[in-house]
């Protein structure tokens, strides 16, 4: 934590319930600019719902979401992102036809004069994304290569470097390394930490101790709509995060089954 | 840009791509193929029959002309990641509306017209509205219509005029400044000039001689090349174009970063139903009369035109100059085969094949982009 910044954003309480169900039973969590602050948990465990609820797809059945100290209520989506609050789901970041420059200002097309028209402006669309993967370590062949030429850690990569362009303060990532192989994590986690440095908050979801511990400063784990506690870095080892979210018992049990492995 | 190139050269890990891969991989290739291969061809066996005199190239631009007017609509709707299955059925329906309207109902033409495309565009719209509220396929929807609209189209004037076909319209529509925007031509003095000069055939005998045979442009050819321009521009040169490209590609992704899918959604089914509603219109006042069978089939030969085109079925990808090489295509094997003397039945097995040829290249097309092996 750097207690000289206040936190972007504060999450008081937040209850989530689906008619019967209950998702979320009063969820706190404060997020510092320049942190990366990691929510772990199991399958079910409340993580999405809970990330959704910050970036305006759900809103909260009661508690309070605090954005840069101020009440916010949001809308949909558009109002979180409009406000600073971005996105990135582990499947839905990209559209594979289409081309990196052409999925990059997807949404904030950029736009010029021509006569009574207004033009997708092509040119400065493909020399920024140019300009940002190169930033970001990704060499392209150009910018109208389609994202499906490109793997899935340089998808991350890309919808990432969208976000920071388009000014985002606060960068939500699902699960962005679930689904990729050793080397292309690598890579993610690399930007996630190019990222952080640049005063951005990062809220990092992962049920990965490894990758968590990797880049975070922070630790929230979620257990069955509850937060288990906040740790920072250092204070926690990894033992002990992976019994936290498997909800201990149960979870010593298997892992010496299986020889410390897990 | 020079020190860009000199980077990316210097990366090892990007293979480059041959000039020749880069053009096959664009949504055009199959278009422009097909159609060099079809004169080609037309040149060889019908070169002789008058398929390339100013009547016979008139001819085959006209029944072309026709497919783009409906191809344009149904690309932009299938980039969009929509189909509609109405099309022809929207056809029937807007000329019969002209016809009752003008002559039943004995209103001006140009206001038979007007309301005729406001009442077809909301009909698109409530496609639309249905398919993005409910969440079904387009196609069931847009199924729902086919039969829905044709049902009425030949009801109405059996109700009202106890006959299926309507004529008498290019007499109350003599004189009519809108109606001449769609049954008109133009560029009828270089027509007679090019005559004149002996160029072009012009009539020997009769009260029209020393007139040329072919007298102008119709404006369904100057619709067809202007909703071309008009659809490409918007396609690849707008903001617009990629929300399009972008709620065909992937609806949910689009959403996520603010693109308003569901109205690009909407407005495609709009001017899908314009585009027909244009062809309707050109057509009835060409024949002067409406008729409840008009427009049979053509949603699907708009949806060949547009897959020939290289579009994808699954949306997100395509391109309208490829929807009008095959619509094209189309005109020019179906007036072809007549005037190569070839039995015009065939013309349906022709559809068929190449439009299986077409789904197969694109597959492998697709392929080739996304890098999927």
């Amino acid at each position: 934590m750097k207690p000289e910044h206040a936190p972007l954003i504060e999450m008081k309480n937040i209850e989530k319930h689906f008619g019967s169900v209950i998702a979320l039973n009063g969820v706190s969590l404060e997020i510092y600019p320049g942190e990366c602050h990691c929510l772990l948990g199991d399958n079910g465990a409340g993580k999405s719902t809970f990330i959704k609820t910050m970036s305006g797809v759900h809103k909260p059945t009661r508690g309070e979401i605090l954005f840069e100290g101020k009440p916010m209520h949001f809308e949909d989506p558009r109002d979180a992102i409009t406000a600073g609050i971005a996105t990135v789901y582990q499947d839905l970041a990209m559209i594979p036809l289409m081309s990196v420059s052409r999925n990059f200002f997807m949404g904030n097309e950029p736009e010029k004069k021509f006569g009574p028209f207004k033009l997708f402006d092509h040119a400065y669309a493909n020399e920024i994304t140019m300009q940002e993967m190169r930033k970001m370590g990704i060499n392209l062949r150009g910018p109208d290569q389609a994202v499906g030429t490109l793997s899935g850690g340089e998808r991350q990569t890309v919808a990432i470097a969208r976000a920071v362009h388009f000014g985002a303060k606060v960068l939500i990532l699902d699960e962005p390394t679930s689904a990729l192989g050793v080397r292309q994590t690598a890579n993610v986690l690399a930007t996630i930490d190019k990222v952080r440095k640049d005063g951005i908050a990062v809220v990092f979801i992962t049920h990965n101790v490894r990758h968590a511990l990797a880049v975070g400063d922070r630790f929230t784990v979620l257990n069955r709509g509850k937060t288990l506690g906040t740790a920072q870095r250092g204070q926690i080892t990894p033992d002990e995060l992976q019994d936290l979210m498997a909800g201990g018992q149960e979870m010593v049990a298997l892992e010496s089954s299986l020889g410390g492995t897990v | 840009m020079s020190d860009l190139a000199d980077a990316l050269a210097s990366d090892e890990r990007i293979k480059q791509t041959s000039a020749l891969r880069k053009a096959l991989i664009r949504p055009e290739l199959g278009g422009i193929c097909g159609t060099v291969i079809v004169f080609v061809l037309f040149a060889i066996f019908a070169g002789d029959s008058g398929m390339f005199n100013s009547q016979g190239i008139l001819n085959w631009s006209i029944v072309s002309a026709q497919f783009m007017i409906i191809a344009v609509g149904a690309c932009l709707l299938m980039i969009a990641g929509e189909f509609d299955l109405s099309v022809g059925s929207m056809i029937g329906f807007a000329g019969m509306m002209i016809a009752i309207f003008s002559i039943t109902l004995g209103w001006p033409v140009w206001q038979a017209i007007l309301i005729t495309f406001a009442l077809c565009i909301a009909i698109g719209a409530l496609n639309g509205i249905i398919v993005v509220r409910t969440g079904l396929p387009s196609f069931i929807v847009t199924l729902a219509f086919l039969f829905i609209l044709r049902g009425f189209t030949i009801y109405l004037p059996q109700l009202i005029e106890r006959k299926t076909i309507i004529g008498g319209i290019d007499k109350a529509a003599e004189g009519d400044w809108l109606a001449v925007v769609f049954g008109g031509k133009i560029l009828g003095g270089l027509f007679t000039w090019l005559g004149d000069a002996g160029i072009i055939a012009v009539f020997e005998r009769g009260n029209r001689a020393g007139q040329p045979v072919v007298d102008g442009i119709p404006m369904l050819i100057v619709w067809a090349l202007a909703l071309v321009a008009f659809g490409h521009f918007v396609l690849t040169r707008t903001k617009f174009g990629n929300w399009i490209f972008a709620s065909g590609g992937d609806a949910q992704a689009a959403r996520y970063v603010g693109v308003p899918v569901n109205r690009v959604k909407i407005l495609m089914f709009m001017f899908t139903a314009f585009c027909a509603c244009v062809f309707a219109t050109c057509q009835v006042m060409e024949f002067g009369s409406a008729g409840a069978d008009r427009g049979l089939l053509k949603e699907f030969e708009a949806i060949i035109a547009v897959v020939i085109g290289g579009a994808l079925l699954t949306g997100g990808y395509g391109s309208v100059i490829g929807a009008a090489l095959g619509a094209l295509i189309f005109g020019v094997v179906q007036q072809g085969l007549f005037f190569a003397n070839v039995e015009s039945s065939l013309f349906r097995v022709f559809l068929g094949v190449i439009l299986l040829f077409a789904v197969v290249l694109n597959t492998y097309i697709r392929r080739m982009i996304t890098g999927e092996r």
